[in-house]
């Protein structure tokens, strides 16, 4: 099962994340990402996996495929 | 591949006339086509790597060893003249020149001024800004209108002055100005426009300093105050940026997009048939477009080897994002307009830290416009061929100065 993380030290709150899959990310109140699951499933992870692609910080990354 | 291709490209100026009249300029081609980055000359003098690819684009701007300060010596300032550069050194840096912690510092307070949610709590407020200016167009008594004046210009305009707490009373001083700004006219012109906004901008700070609104300038404040930080020159700098930033980009995307659907049919059926194609659509016009080409510069601080090429320590860096963006490795046949393709990996907003912190407003603007537009003006068309349109080749920003449509 997919897993991710998001480093919030990283993160500049583009908000590419969730507007490509609101399921798995969110933004705090900071502007700040925020993951609703690190597992996403299977309906939600090939969306997962091109907000990783799009997050301009390099914040997201895939721990498992 | 390491060695560098020493091209002559001494006539090359950005943002350069496109072809037809909206491809990029066949040397960006060449250029890419030979290598995903090369050495080029500039017109002010001096080399840089140009780089044309798009994971190589990406590749640099995301990477922390490229400096984007433009105080540091050797910094690519191809786009200035000396005395902008002079004003630009003595100023205090805004965000876009900072790095690392300083950058963050500086950008990290105002993300939360534009989350997804915090936007689309806007969006009936700015649907309501949309209706308005389009029910003043359809009531004007004279055909063609220009569409920039009638809506390009004041969408955005008035949605950063209600963002900002600017008053839109004073949208003519600061939309003439920063307009002066962007051009490449005369120094002195540039320059006398940069001081009178630095001044109104500074004047306006100081107001809300003594008496807050409800607006992102006096939360900001606020927010410095409770952490006994308050630090004017810095929200005088920030407030340009969101000012500037926030309204001439979005009126040009708003013509361009409207010119570009209007001179494609076809890809204009599609995104009529149904509305919820316009996100995509506004994807595919920002990266057909890439409006603000070449203001991605960086300074390489450490020796860097990228796209198998070596790039040293002090050398200067140009994405083009507008290269990168028609780059074929990324986007399939990048000169077909193709509303549905799926294209919003482009770079259009930049990429790395400073990525665009307005994208999402500038999406979000866009999408509304397009649809209310087409929607409530079926029949709208242009009232002059595309190619005899005036281009903003003068300006560091490419739109158009006027677009006559009717209907």
């Amino acid at each position: 099962m997919m897993r991710i993380k998001a480093d919030s030290d990283l993160c500049v709150g583009s908000g590419q994340c969730v507007l490509t899959e609101p399921a798995v990310f969110a933004q705090d109140d900071d502007g700040i990402v925020a993951l609703l699951t690190d597992h996403p499933d299977d309906q939600s992870a090939r969306q997962a996996h091109h907000a990783v692609t799009l997050c301009p910080s390099r914040a997201l990354s895939i721990l498992q495929e | 591949m390491t060695e560098s291709v020493a091209l002559e490209l001494t006539g090359l100026k950005l943002p350069v006339e496109r072809g037809c009249p909206f491809a990029p300029p066949s040397a960006y081609e060449r250029l890419r086509e030979q290598a995903p980055i090369n050495k080029i000359h500039l017109t002010s003098g001096g080399e840089a790597w140009w780089v044309s690819g798009h994971e190589e684009g990406r590749a640099v701007l995301v990477d922390p060893r490229f400096s984007s300060d433009k105080r540091k010596d050797g910094f690519p300032l191809f786009m200035l003249d000396a005395a902008t550069l002079r004003q630009i050194r003595s100023q205090p840096p805004l965000m876009l020149g900072m790095d690392g912690a300083e950058h963050s510092a500086a950008r990290r307070p105002v993300i939360g001024e534009f989350t997804v949610k915090r936007l689309a709590a806007l969006r009936p407020r700015i649907q309501d800004i949309v209706d308005h200016f389009i029910d003043d167009m359809l009531a004007a008594d004279r055909r063609p209108v220009d569409l920039v004046q009638a809506l390009s210009l004041p969408v955005p305009s008035l949605v950063i002055c209600e963002l900002l707490g600017v008053p839109y009373t004073d949208h003519d001083f600061f939309q003439s100005r920063s307009t002066m700004m962007l051009r490449r006219t005369s120094s002195e012109d540039r320059l006398r426009a940069f001081a009178e906004l630095r001044a109104y901008i500074d004047d306006l700070v100081t107001r809300k300093e003594s008496d807050p609104g409800d607006d992102l300038l006096s939360r900001q404040i606020a927010r410095q105050r409770r952490q006994g930080t308050l630090d004017h020159a810095g929200m005088v700098g920030l407030a340009f940026l969101l000012l500037t930033a926030g309204h001439e980009t979005t009126a040009n995307m708003i013509s361009l997009g409207v010119l570009g659907l209007l001179s494609h049919p076809e890809q204009l059926a599609v995104v009529k048939a149904d509305p919820g194609r316009t996100p995509m659509a506004v994807e595919e016009l920002l990266r057909y477009f890439t409006i603000a080409d070449g203001v991605t510069t960086r300074l390489a601080t450490e020796d860097v080897k990228i796209g198998g090429v070596s790039i040293k320590a002090g050398e200067g860096v140009i994405v083009s994002t507008l290269s990168a963006n028609w780059d074929p490795a990324a986007f399939k046949d990048p000169a077909e307009l193709d509303v549905e393709r799926g294209a919003r990996h482009h770079i259009a907003f930049g990429f790395g830290p400073h990525q665009c912190l307005g994208q999402n407003l500038a999406r979000m603007e866009l999408q509304i416009v397009f649809d209310t537009l087409f929607r409530r003006v079926p029949t709208l068309r242009l009232a002059a061929p595309a190619g005899d349109l005036p281009f903003k080749t003068d300006s560091v920003v490419y739109g158009v100065h006027e677009l006559p449509v009717t209907w």
